[in-house]
């Protein structure tokens, strides 16, 4: 969902600049109050995973691939904020090192796939496992809940912004964004419900770790 | 040297970077819209190619220069997040000692 440069307008690229680094910028106050000891490992291991794993596309249909994103699986881990310094770290990567996403659309794919993705998928696994509640099966279903909403949320995001840019019409690029993470939804919900599910057998501590 | 959880965490990671050559070709979500609503030709490439397209640049077998670019972005990944993390936890530590 890495947005390329020329498909966003510059009052679009502004905008976005100007918002993902106010976000980028908040993360980093609420990390130096609150990151610990226990969190340094996992904000390490969480980045090399999103990356490898970003890089690993799959079918859905026609055609079409999607991959994962990863903002829901750390935030859950990790806090919304934590998550947001992660995915910057990753999407400034992949712009920088790897030309996926644009220079300029740089500031869009962070707010889309960092702060949008992250925040949305944190407080929907949230009220998952408050409605649920907070044992195994309401942590994965949760996961589940929050990867596909956080997908979605960050897809329809990203139309608006092509649609505001004027690249395509609101009413055609809003349905068939949607309509297509919709489906690349379940396997990001799928993978985060499977880490998740390792993660509670093997360290089911690192769940617990403040959120930041 | 103990084995601590990330060691082994970072290892699975390298090998689900091994995994890329597996990934599907096909056009992601925003690109088939891109496609499918014609406003794909608007993209532009980047002015600079480091490791481009997760291909590292100048070897002939795809597969092995997909999986070299992987290895690189998860190890500096692991090194980016962690050291921001170090820098940022380790501010509000250090005094207190």
């Amino acid at each position: 969902m890495h947005i390329p440069d020329g498909f966003l307008n510059v009052a679009t690229v502004a905008t976005t600049y100007v918002v993902s680094a106010g976000g980028v910028g908040n993360a980093v106050r609420i990390a130096n109050k609150k990151l610990g000891e226990k969190h340094v490992p996992l904000m390490g291991v969480l980045a090399s995973f999103i990356f490898a794993a970003q890089m690993l596309n799959f079918p859905i249909a026609g055609g079409t691939s999607g991959h994962f994103v990863g903002a829901a699986l750390a935030a859950i881990l990790l806090g919304p904020w934590a998550s947001v310094l992660i995915m910057s770290c990753v999407l400034i990567a992949q712009c920088f090192i790897f030309q996926d996403g644009g220079l300029l659309a740089l500031g869009a794919n962070i707010f889309n796939m960092g702060i949008v993705a992250s925040f949305s998928g944190y407080y929907l696994y949230r009220l998952a496992t408050s409605l649920l509640g907070d044992d195994r099966r309401g942590k994965l279903i949760g996961g589940f809940v929050g990867a596909w909403g956080s997908v979605f949320l960050s897809a329809t995001a990203c139309a608006i912004e092509l649609a505001v840019s004027g690249t395509s019409p609101i009413g055609v690029v809003v349905p068939a964004m949607a309509g297509f993470h919709a489906l690349i939804g379940i396997g990001e919900g799928l993978i985060t419900g499977a880490i998740l599910s390792l993660v509670l057998v093997a360290r089911p501590d690192l769940v617990q770790l403040q959120k930041v | 040297m103990k084995i601590k959880w990330w060691h082994v965490g970072l290892l699975a990671c390298l090998v689900v970077a091994c995994l890329s050559p597996l990934a599907s070709s096909s056009p992601d979500g925003l690109e088939r819209v891109a496609e499918n609503k014609g406003f794909i030709d608007l993209g532009r490439e980047a002015p600079f190619q480091i490791i481009a397209d997760y291909v590292f640049p100048g070897m002939e077998n795809e597969a092995l220069a997909t999986i070299l670019a992987g290895l690189i972005g998860t190890l500096i990944l692991f090194g980016v997040a962690y050291g921001v993390a170090w820098l940022l936890k380790s501010r509000k530590k250090e005094p207190a000692k």
